[in-house]
């Protein structure tokens, strides 16, 4: 059909009728690529109104003008219903894709790998975390120790009948040039590690004042049962400062006891011995029941003890005090038996 | 330590409840372990006559026995002994009386016949060792009279407390009353003991000689005669039993009991059997035998001391145990009494060499009371002349060697209220200490105080600021909080540990904690050399060497993992080995400055990963190295792209113990060895009965946590675009990935990647054996400015031409 034929039959109804039928079309297309074949048979180049559009030169101005107008209105309605369609079928796809990938977020739960630190570690790293708030530091030492850190510095000559309160466990020395037996032993506590301290302070020239705790792992011939081990951690603390008095070992165990176990306990010191302490006392903390638990051993530093850290007991004075990082873990999280910490076993170790 | 309230209150008026005692013991330093009631229990428990004793018709050992108890009516009994007969007084205990040990008696059948309660021995009423037979009671009580009354049984409290090592006085119901007392403020009263004398002097009959006066301080021997031994008094066997001592027969009884009391052990010996009653100490001769009560051989050494007759044969070891020689018999008449003062420390040696621990040997070595021993043996004649009618001679042999000296200690008052952080006055501290027997006098600056000889322990300043603490009462110190003046915080080696332990649970491993102790062979069963350290006294073989890795102990808990079908098992230990060989730091001060005596004493942390292989251990280590900053060159810039990506890090392929031959490698930071990665040897896994592959990491904490880390320096983002290209490349096997990357990272002649990612490994038979090929995406991009195509083409050229050459190395199409 060539422009001219068409030319004498254009109206301005014509087109409105045909925009109409368009818009009607647009809209009732049920997905993407039908809107597209009614874009195209409206809209397209082969479309009524582009034919229309051709045969313009054709007619008379003042029709021209009429069907000009019809022929804006027709693309602008038919255009925007092609738009409005093509956003709602776009819309549903969406809506369809993502009811499809729906998923049970359950599935998800159980997967986690988690790891677990030991609880005897869990337990000492709080203590340390516990200390550090109170201004102290933590110190180190080896755990095949020379008798003389591990006893002798600590007011325990050779023939002091007190050290049979350790059950130790020596190195066979046959094979070590220049030791002699009962020269080397497993540490029995952590409490050389004082006398290191000191040495180091004074060398190192950054105390006294000291403030340390010493976290450690120490060892007794002891057979292992429900409540001991061979193999344990102890964790010691150690004042030296001017003027230190048993009122601030008391205080100090006070508020430990507070910041560790909680503010509703208390703390009480009951006198003991131990030949590197004097006074020496006991410590014990209130359990929930009214009771009272023991914790550890503590007291003021024994003149020859400070003197073995090459300190001068009328200058300075001290306090010291340790306890079982097993037994206070055991008592938390209500272990029954010591002997499972060294169990290794996952069912155990994956509890904590 | 155990002691009755009635013992203590014959020296003391003790008050309070039961309860608040033990408190205040407690308060005092004897901590106790039990406070049991006596005569509690025996409320059902009356007298009754025996009527009839028949035969079981139908049990051997049961005799059907008749009794009234009380009411005149005969009750039938079942009974397992038979020492009684009709007419004589025994104790029952009536139906429904809870027995002192908790039993309830009930009306029973025994084999068909009836039995209407038990009838008691002693040790049912808690009231002596003899368990044979039925108690029958001497005395004549009417029948239904409770036993309780009939035996004179108070109702008592018996406190058992761990005595401290250095209160020896503790050891004694004596020094436990005078503690008590002090604490309470009642008066205590020194015993004095003043048994009638006569016959023959003492001189005459008993002679003693000391010749180690450096064994012995005192020796002291006393002579009874008229003794009739036979059973104690039933009040006297029922306190050695309450205190937890077998009685034996009356001398031998009170010399316990007299022990326990004045807490002077002291022995008795057989006049007759001691030629001219003559004692004499001596130190032992090496090889000599001495035959002790017990039964048993004993070979002494020079250092041993002993007690000799006339004839210089040994008869007992001094301070430990008596000799079976001149031990008391039922025909003994004289009785010579003995008691003495032994140095501590030969006692403590004495007694742990021989293994032999008796009430004599505790006391002697913590420490006795040099001027008990008269007292003690008065005690000792005074209670055998009232049990067994025995009489005293007049007079004491007595020899003296080396006492300890009695110290004085000077005290200043403020250094005692410096030291308990009190302000008390000087009166104050006196009042405290002088009831225990501390006696102070002012000379101006100080309190001078005579230590009592019963104080031991007390030798120094301190140890008389204890006393004065432990009056004042630890539990009434002011609690104060020295301020410290440091900042509180974890060096930088223990952040370290911690972020080390964080990385592995983050990456799902659990730590374990297996023993550091190995049993022989341990070692070899992991391929490990058999070098570790041996302990002289360990508990069992099974746990006499200290391990040399982390290995065994870990390959062991997978495989007990394994055993309880828990497969999969990732475990880390971060834990001390104990390496020979490299021998000890012996100077003190040298190993204080190393943190260690033994110088192969490393710290090391190792994970197992069973189930998974050698590349996922490689991952591991990357981590590890990562969280501690070691991955990077120390002080390294990295504002270099290429830098960026070369970490410090090396990982070697090299054979090593343990584990899996092609599957093993060395870890190095910046040049220095720090560990090993890879797989368990599978002949290790066989060994140990594991079924799955296990990774392996390793690294030596003492050599890694030295290098010092990287500080991040930040460079800026690029805001310019960056391109990619990707290269496959065919080598031979055993060129390491890494090399390839490495080159590829720096190689460029003209930009350099700023990454260099592995992202395909692939082998075939197109490519041939002993061949790969790897592919890597490289990322161009610069901080400053956008690429040209033809700078990444050049780039791409020249790092194709370094790896073809320098690897021997086949672009792949």
């Amino acid at each position: 059909m060539s422009d001219e034929a068409v030319a004498p039959e254009v109206t301005a109804g014509a087109v409105d009728a045909q925009a109409a039928e368009g818009v009607a079309a647009i809209a009732g297309a049920r997905a993407v690529d039908l809107l597209e074949d009614a874009e195209s048979t409206y809209l397209g180049k082969q479309s009524f109104l582009a034919n229309v559009k051709a045969a313009m030169k054709h007619l008379d101005p003042e029709r021209r003008r009429e069907v000009g107008a019809a022929l804006n209105r027709a693309r602008g309605s038919l255009e925007q219903a092609a738009a409005t369609r093509r956003a709602e079928l776009l819309a549903d796809e969406r809506r369809e894709r993502l009811a499809a990938e729906r998923l049970d977020l359950t599935e998800g739960l159980g997967r986690a790998r988690v790891g677990h630190a030991h609880v005897v570690t869990q337990t000492w790293e709080r203590l340390e975390d516990v200390f550090c708030g109170m201004g102290y530091t933590v110190a180190d030492g080896p755990e095949v120790e020379t008798d003389w850190f591990n006893f002798e510095a600590l007011n325990l000559p050779r023939a002091h009948p007190a050290r049979s309160m350790w059950d130790t466990l020596y190195l066979d020395a046959s094979g070590l040039d220049g030791v002699e037996d009962g020269e080397l032993v497993l540490r029995t506590h952590t409490s050389p590690v004082q006398i290191r301290t000191m040495l180091r302070a004074v060398r190192e020239g950054w105390g006294p004042p000291i403030y340390v705790v010493c976290p450690g792992r120490v060892y007794r011939r002891d057979t292992a049962d429900a409540t001991h081990l061979p193999v344990f951690h102890q964790i010691e603390g150690l004042v030296i400062d001017r003027n230190i008095s048993m009122a601030d070992l008391s205080g100090t165990i006070e508020a430990f006891t507070k910041a560790y176990f909680g503010e509703d306990m208390t703390s009480r010191l009951r006198p003991s011995y131990f030949p590197f302490t004097e006074p020496s006392a006991e410590f014990d903390v209130s359990a929930p029941d009214g009771s009272w638990l023991e914790l550890g051993g503590s007291g003021m530093v024994h003149p020859n003890v400070l003197r073995a850290g090459g300190l001068d007991p009328e200058e300075w004075s001290g306090f010291a005090f340790g306890f079982g990082i097993d037994r206070l873990a055991k008592i938390r999280h209500a272990v029954d038996d010591l002997r499972e910490y060294m169990s290794n076993d996952i069912r155990f170790l994956a509890q904590f | 330590m155990k002691v009755l309230l009635s013992w203590l209150r014959e020296f003391a008026p003790i008050e309070g409840e039961p309860e608040q005692i033990a408190a205040q013991l407690t308060e005092l330093g004897m901590e106790l372990e039990s406070v049991a009631s006596l005569g509690e229990g025996l409320d059902g428990i009356v007298v009754a006559r025996v009527l009839d004793v028949r035969e079981h018709p139908d049990a051997d050992r049961i005799r059907l026995v008749d009794v009234d108890a009380g009411d005149g009516t005969s009750l039938q009994i079942c009974c397992g002994a038979s020492n009684m007969t009709a007419g004589d007084l025994v104790p029952l205990a009536t139906i429904g009386t809870v027995m002192p040990g908790g039993m309830e008696i009930a009306r029973r059948t025994m084999r068909g016949q009836e039995s209407n309660g038990m009838l008691c021995s002693a040790r049912e009423l808690e009231l002596g060792d003899d368990a044979a037979g039925i108690l029958v009671l001497d005395d004549q009580v009417q029948p239904g009279t409770p036993i309780t009354a009939a035996l004179g049984i108070a109702s008592d409290v018996v406190y058992e407390f761990d005595a401290l090592p250095n209160r020896p006085d503790t050891l004694s119901v004596m020094g436990v009353a005078r503690d008590l007392a002090a604490h309470q403020g009642v008066p205590f009263s020194s015993p004095v003991f003043d048994p009638d004398e006569d016959g023959r002097p003492t001189a005459e009959l008993c002679h003693v000689e000391i010749q180690a006066p450096d064994l012995c301080g005192r020796f002291l021997g006393r002579v009874l005669s008229d003794v009739r031994v036979g059973t104690s008094p039933r009040w006297l066997a029922q306190r050695l039993v309450a205190a937890g001592m077998r009685p034996i027969n009356n001398v031998v009884d009170v010399s316990n009991y007299v022990m326990l009391e004045l807490g002077q052990p002291n022995h008795t010996y057989d006049r007759a059997l001691l030629p001219d009653g003559a004692l004499a100490v001596r130190w032992a001769r090496d090889g000599e035998v001495v035959e002790t009560l017990d039964g048993v051989a004993r070979t002494l050494e020079h250092t041993d001391g002993v007690i000799v007759d006339a004839t210089d044969r040994a008869i007992g070891i001094a301070g430990v145990m008596g000799g079976a020689s001149t031990e008391i018999s039922s025909t003994t008449t004289e009785v010579v009494v003995e008691a003495a003062w032994w140095d501590p420390a030969t006692i403590a040696a004495t007694s742990a060499r021989h293994n032999l621990h008796s009430e004599a040997s505790l006391r002697f070595k913590r420490g006795v009371d040099p001027d008990l021993a008269p007292l003690a043996a008065r005690r000792v004649a005074q209670l055998l002349a009232e049990v067994s009618s025995a009489r005293l001679h007049p007079g004491a042999a007595q020899a003296d060697g080396d006492l300890p000296r009695r110290p004085t200690v000077r005290v200043r008052p403020e250094r005692v209220n410096a030291v308990l952080g009190t302000s008390l006055s000087s009166d104050e501290m006196v009042a405290l200490i002088d009831p225990i027997g501390y006696r102070s006098e002012g000379d101006g600056a100080a309190l001078v105080v005579d230590v009592p000889p019963w104080r031991p322990d007390s030798t120094i300043e301190v140890d008389v600021i204890e006393e004065i603490g432990r009056h004042f009462g630890f539990s009434n110190l002011p609690k104060t909080v020295p301020t410290s003046p440091h900042t509180g915080e974890l060096t930088g080696r223990q952040r370290d540990r911690r972020r080390l332990r964080h990385a592995l649970v983050g990456a799902g491993l659990a730590e374990a904690m297996p023993m550091p102790f190995l049993a022989p062979g341990d070692l070899e069963r992991c391929g490990l050399a058999p070098d570790g350290l041996v302990l002289a006294n360990p508990l069992a073989a099974e746990e006499s060497i200290l391990r040399t890795s982390l290995l065994p102990g870990l390959v062991k808990a997978v495989a007990h993992n394994e055993r309880h079908r828990m497969v999969g098992v990732q475990l880390f230990e971060l834990g001390r080995v104990f390496q020979l060989g490299e021998g000890l730091i012996s100077d003190p001060a040298a190993s204080e400055l190393a943190g260690r005596v033994l110088a192969g004493e490393c710290e090391h942390l190792a994970a197992v990963m069973a189930g998974h292989d050698a590349l996922r251990a490689v991952e591991v280590v990357e981590l590890l190295l990562r969280s501690v900053g070691r991955w990077y060159p120390p002080g390294a810039r990295l504002l270099d792209g290429a830098l960026a990506e070369a970490s410090a890090a090396t990982v070697e392929a090299t054979p090593l113990p343990g584990l899996h031959p092609g599957r093993s490698a060395v870890v190095s930071v910046d040049g220095l060895e720090v560990g090993h990665v890879g797989e368990i040897d599978p002949t290790v896994l066989e060994a140990h009965e594991i079924d799955e592959r296990v990774a392996w990491v390793q690294l030596d904490l003492s050599v890694l946590l030295t290098i010092p880390a990287t500080v991040p320096t930040a460079r800026p983002v690029s805001r310019f675009p960056s391109s990619d290209i990707d290269l496959a490349f065919v080598v031979d096997e055993d060129v390491p990935a890494e090399e390839l990357r490495r080159t590829l990272l720096i190689a460029s002649t003209a930009v350099r990647p700023v990454s260099v990612e592995l992202f395909d490994v692939f082998r075939s038979e197109q490519l041939g054996p002993g061949r790969k090929s790897l592919a890597f995406r490289l990322r161009f991009q610069e901080p400053d400015r956008t690429l040209t195509d033809g700078e990444v083409a050049a780039a791409r050229t020249s790092i194709i031409d370094a790896v073809e050459t320098r690897h021997d190395a086949t672009l792949r199409a």
